[in-house]
């Protein structure tokens, strides 16, 4: 293990020379490019031996990535915003096709208007795509959760393909002390890829990508949904496995033990907030100061977001009065996309909490200290609307 | 007992669910005859792939893989660099085709981004001038004068009023090796230089005229011999573009050429030009255009270009 002040980004591109990817397919795109910018230069001296593709696009860098996941490789791309947009249509495929690429989103608002700076709307609306989605709140869970995305997808009992969400800008450009472990210790916790699969071999001809007619199109779209409803157990044994195998280096660096949420303060709280990605840094700040008054208020920091963890959330939300969920996109013409999961998780419960949405930070618009206090004190209070933009 | 000298083997099997006549069908027996069994096969979506893999079966006896419509030069950029990374990529061919709406159209940016990178692999457009998979409508390869159903013969129109996109040229252009043009009409044509494409390194292009009976509105018997005849009147010349340079093959000269009504006559997609009365302003321009495209064609191969 060595210690180093790290960008994000940095460490992303460290996970992802250590898991040491056959492909990588990836377009610039602004906050991503200082995560291709970096595995560029491990290429170029030396300290990578993957064949980099420079596409011409997105769209092309996830076919690339399709390319070379179905020829029995590991395959790794990066994006965010327009471009996770201009994948969309193949993100369906991939997932279809059960290949495990492993993808970086660097959350960023999409347009229009125009926007380089930071909300979820991307990833989120790339909620449906048949992908695993987990989000990051600090370097050192960049990284970590970089390793564990591709023993995550490869697993012959998942074989989905994963993204890992951190926020652009708020994150991706963030210096922070990141714990590396020895190279030998990666390679033992993630081995080197084996196709389990159906692969493209002139050995064994198979057919990959046929068409589905009526007659067998739906079991097939069952299988790969039960595969991702499943696959929650396999994250949560990596998760343990990585917590067992990779010791807290940094205090407050990432959650002692990995899971699909993290408590912070929930044990006796009457109020939770709930998030995800950076903003839970600082919502951790508001609720040790309000803990010092005596408020009975804690944080449910989503790290899994697709498969989504049902259990995991009514487990760490039981005996909670309220719920104020705070999400960095919307649903247009509908509620919040997060705060609907929530609600739909809790309809059923007799003991079911006060839910608030709160529509914070988009296209990179600040939530300070103070917007946090104040959500915090509008859903104790029960004012304001039962959807509130925090502007 | 091997026809024209053409192997044997068939990796493309019967059974598949494409139209009689269907031109397409034997351009794919044609490129997987010339790719051989260390082959990897990449094709978007349409005619092929739909009549070719009705779940769970599959016409392919060798490895075939299907993405989307516009990505098969993507997907094959991919196949290339995880066959470098395992040590193989002497050891396979890896070869895409689609048909010209993939190629030419929705397709092209990507294309053109693999043929830039240098990958080693082969693009043929199985060319049948049309979207023919979803029902006849116009592309960039449906030739000036045809009717489909998105540019339809009417009072006012005669069809398509725009002439075919050279992307022969413009993939030579990206510094190809090696690019040609070929046509189900000469087979052992076609064969030769699907495989001098495969076997030559770098990003290679053979775009293969395909005949489509139900899109031209053609005899389905007469699917070869209108393959042919597009040759003989020069509408579809066969050159080759050998490291920049023209090879003319057939036509080799404009006193050679076959009336080009001659061709058009055999097709519904052109039959307005000849209805209620020929259409001798169409069908001058269509003659003048050809044989000038000729010209400039032989020109270049006799200086050597």
């Amino acid at each position: 293990m060595t210690k180093q002040i790290m960008e994000a980004s940095h460490a992303i591109a460290e996970a992802v020379r250590m898991a040491k990817p056959a492909v990588i397919a990836a377009y610039p795109i602004t906050p991503q490019t200082h995560i291709v910018e970096r595995l560029s230069e491990f290429i170029a001296d030396g300290e990578l031996d993957s064949e980099y593709i420079r596409v011409e696009s997105e769209f092309g860098a996830i076919s690339a990535c399709l390319g070379a996941s179905a020829t029995g490789t590991r395959a790794y791309t990066a994006t965010c915003s327009q471009g996770l947009a201009l994948m969309n249509e193949v993100l369906f495929i991939v997932s279809g096709m059960r290949l495990p690429v492993c993808m970086t989103v660097v959350n960023r608002a999409l347009s229009a208007p125009i926007s380089i700076w930071n909300d979820h709307q991307d990833s989120i609306s790339a909620r449906d795509v048949g992908w695993i989605q987990m989000y990051a709140e600090t370097s050192q869970e960049c990284y970590d959760l970089t390793l564990m995305q591709f023993k995550i997808s490869e697993d012959h009992r998942v074989l989905t393909p994963s993204m890992v969400c951190l926020d652009g800008f708020t994150l991706s450009h963030v210096y922070e002390p990141v714990d590396i472990p020895a190279q030998e210790q990666v390679d033992k916790f993630l081995p080197r890829y084996k196709p389990y699969h159906a692969f493209l071999d002139p050995g064994q001809p198979m057919t990959l990508g046929p068409i589905g007619f009526p007659s067998e199109y739906m079991e097939i779209r069952k299988s790969q949904i039960d595969a991702i409803e499943d696959s929650l157990g396999v994250i949560e044994e990596v998760y343990n496995e990585f917590s067992d195998s990779f010791p807290v280096g940094i205090k407050k660096a990432r959650p002692e033990r990995y899971f699909h949420v993290e408590e912070y303060q929930l044990e006796d709280a009457e109020i939770a907030l709930v998030a995800m990605g950076s903003v839970c840094g600082t919502i951790k700040v508001v609720i040790d100061k309000l803990r010092k008054k005596g408020e009975k208020v804690g944080l449910l920091k989503l790290i899994t977001y697709r498969p989504f963890p049902r259990q995991a959330i009514k487990d760490a939300l039981k005996g909670v009065e309220k719920v104020a969920v705070l999400e960095k996109a919307v649903s247009p013409g509908g509620d919040g996309p997060v705060y609907c999961e929530f609600s739909s998780l809790f309809y059923d419960s007799e003991d079911r909490p006060e839910l608030r949405d709160f529509i914070i930070g988009l296209g990179g618009r600040d939530v300070s200290l103070g917007r946090i206090k104040k959500i915090y004190e509008m859903t104790k209070e029960g004012k304001g609307e039962k959807r509130e933009w925090v502007f | 007992m091997a026809i024209l000298g053409l192997p044997e083997e068939e990796y493309f099997a019967c059974g598949h669910r494409a139209c009689a006549g269907c031109g397409a069908a034997i351009a794919i027996r044609l490129i997987t005859k010339a790719a051989g069994r260390n082959s990897i096969l990449i094709e978007p979506t349409g005619c092929i792939e739909v009549v070719s893999t009705p779940y769970p079966e599959t016409a392919w006896r060798l490895p075939w893989i299907h993405g989307a419509f516009e990505n098969p030069a993507s997907i094959a950029s991919g196949i290339c660099a995880a066959l470098k990374a395992m040590g193989k990529e002497n050891e396979i061919n890896v070869v895409a085709f689609g048909g010209d709406g993939s190629t030419y159209d929705i397709g092209f940016g990507h294309i053109s981004g693999a043929f830039e990178r240098g990958h080693n692999f082969t693009f043929i457009c199985y060319d049948n001038e049309a979207y023919m998979n979803t029902g006849i409508q116009r592309s960039g390869a449906t030739p000036y004068g045809a009717a489909t159903t998105t540019s339809p013969a009417g009072k006012i129109s005669i069809g398509k009023e725009i002439w075919k996109k050279n992307l022969v040229q413009i993939l030579a252009d990206h510094g190809s090796p090696y690019v040609a043009t070929a046509s189900i009409g000469y087979l052992t044509d076609a064969y030769r230089k699907i495989k001098r494409a495969i076997e030559t390194k770098g990003p290679t292009f053979v775009n293969l005229l395909a005949t489509c009976p139900t899109g031209w509105r053609s005899p389905t018997e007469k699917s070869i011999e209108i393959a042919r005849l597009a040759v003989e009147t020069g509408i579809y010349p066969l050159y080759e573009i050998i490291e920049g340079r023209h090879v003319i093959n057939r036509p080799k000269d404009v006193s050679d050429l076959k009336p080009v009504e001659d061709y058009l006559k055999m097709q519904g997609r052109f039959r307005h030009l000849f209805r209620p009365e020929k259409n001798e302003k169409a069908i001058n321009f269509i003659r003048e255009r050809v044989k000038s495209n000729l010209e400039l064609l032989i020109e270049r191969a006799q200086k050597n270009l």
